[in-house]
């Protein structure tokens, strides 16, 4: 038997199972044993999704796209701040080590509706 | 004789043997008028946001900038020159709007009787194309000037939309101080704080501490800003920030509520939080007293 002729099927059903566990999982990803890939987008003037929800202690990795111009995200209290840019998908590693909810906002000035682009990261227990 | 500012102000320029000894005191010191040093009068107005429009806000957006100007123009003694701190106009993505709104402001402010008048930008002005139709009416974004001892450094933090001055302009910053005497009068404008007044607002430069580590040798700095809104004073080290009211909606104070929003119209103290102040600078001291006024030039 030659052990090779499995390797593209495997391959295959592992993209497979990848893709049905992603969206069974609503966007979230376990991008490891111990990381919780969280994907955000970003647009004029709204995060989707904009209220995110992880758990003290646990890595997060925010993975931000931008569905049309530069935006940021910065969330002061938690020491976090990334900018997200355009075409391109920008990751941000953190750990939350305290419980509680914590407002974020975009940086880069995007326009009339600037002010209101936020949301909030809740740290559960 | 003792006089409040008001009346300071009306006499500045007009032989007043009043002098000051920063914001918050008034002191009378006859002799200081004959030593011939050129002390001066200016007036900073800022966050006029011209074509907002928000009833709850403000119902009347089209008559405030016109009264304050009146106010300007009324004023008994007139400044020596005018500066406004940015976010001249409200922000639209409309280039051609733009255009025409800031075309509306600069007209409307022609009518001040002081012919010199200088701008700089906000991010509602500047932050969707990097300053590009900014500087089709007003050629530049960032300049210095002098005026009767005073260096004046006019920085730009808008016109990149992270909130950023840029290593570029920290450099030409860097190459204009190197030209000065470490006694210099430095007064500089921006339209963000230089300091992180209030991140989570948005009330900060991202990269301003690097503008305030060049400027931290000199001992005679003063900054003027906007963007805040309202009347707030601040010490960096030595370094005074003075923030200046707006002239279209008054924000509340940092960090007040949960979210930044405009306060609302009281109809029962109609343009209260709007307003511009009056600058006298004492040349020789390095100092600047302020007063602020209403939009219809009443002392506050």
């Amino acid at each position: 038997m030659k052990p090779g002729k499995y390797v593209i099927p495997i391959l295959i059903l592992s993209i497979f199972l990848f893709v049905v566990i992603s969206h069974f999982t609503g966007g979230y990803i376990m991008a490891d044993e111990k990381e919780k890939v969280i994907q955000i987008t970003a647009k004029k003037f709204e995060y989707s999704p904009k209220d995110i929800t992880v758990k003290r202690d646990v890595p997060v990795v925010l993975e931000f796209t931008s569905l049309d111009r530069l935006h940021g995200f910065n969330c002061p209290s938690l020491g976090i701040r990334s900018d997200i840019l355009p075409g391109k998908t920008t990751q941000l590693r953190f750990t939350p080590n305290k419980a509680g909810s914590f407002p974020f906002h975009c940086d880069n000035f995007c326009g009339l509706g600037h002010e209101g682009m936020t949301g909030t990261i809740i740290v559960e227990e | 004789m003792k006089i409040d500012r008001r009346e300071f102000l009306k006499l500045a320029g007009i032989g007043s043997v009043v002098f000051v000894a920063g914001p918050g005191s008034i002191l009378n010191v006859a002799e200081a008028a004959k030593s011939g040093n050129d002390d001066f009068f200016f007036v900073q107005l800022s966050d006029t946001h011209w074509g907002f429009t928000g009833p709850a806000v403000n119902p009347d957006a089209e008559g405030t900038l016109k009264k304050a100007i009146t106010a300007v123009n009324s004023l008994k003694s007139q400044p020596e020159f005018v500066m406004f701190t940015g976010d001249l106009t409200h922000v639209t993505e409309d280039e051609k709007e733009r255009r025409k709104r800031l075309s509306e402001f600069r007209k409307i402010v022609s009518e001040l009787k002081v012919k010199n008048v200088r701008f700089m930008p906000g991010e509602h002005d500047a932050g969707l194309d990097e300053g590009k139709i900014f500087k089709e009416f007003f050629e530049t974004t960032h300049y210095t000037f002098d005026y009767k001892g005073v260096h004046f450094i006019v920085l730009d933090n808008v016109s990149d939309p992270t909130s950023s001055i840029g290593e570029t302009q920290l450099a030409w910053l860097s190459g204009d101080l190197k030209q000065l005497d470490k006694g210099a009068r430095i007064v500089v404008f921006t339209h963000r704080p230089l300091f992180d007044l209030s991140p989570d607002w948005d009330w900060h430069t991202r990269d301003g501490s690097k503008a305030l580590d060049v400027l931290m040798p000199f001992p005679n700095v003063t900054i003027f800003y906007g963007h805040i809104h309202q009347e707030h004073h601040h010490k960096t080290g030595h370094i005074d920030h003075h923030a200046a009211q707006g002239l279209m909606y008054p924000l509340p104070a940092p960090g007040s509520v949960p979210k930044k929003q405009p306060v609302p119209w009281d109809a029962k103290a109609p343009y209260k939080g709007l307003g511009f102040r009056g600058v006298n600078a004492d040349v020789k001291k390095a100092k600047y007293d302020i007063a602020e006024f209403g939009v219809r030039g009443e002392r506050l």
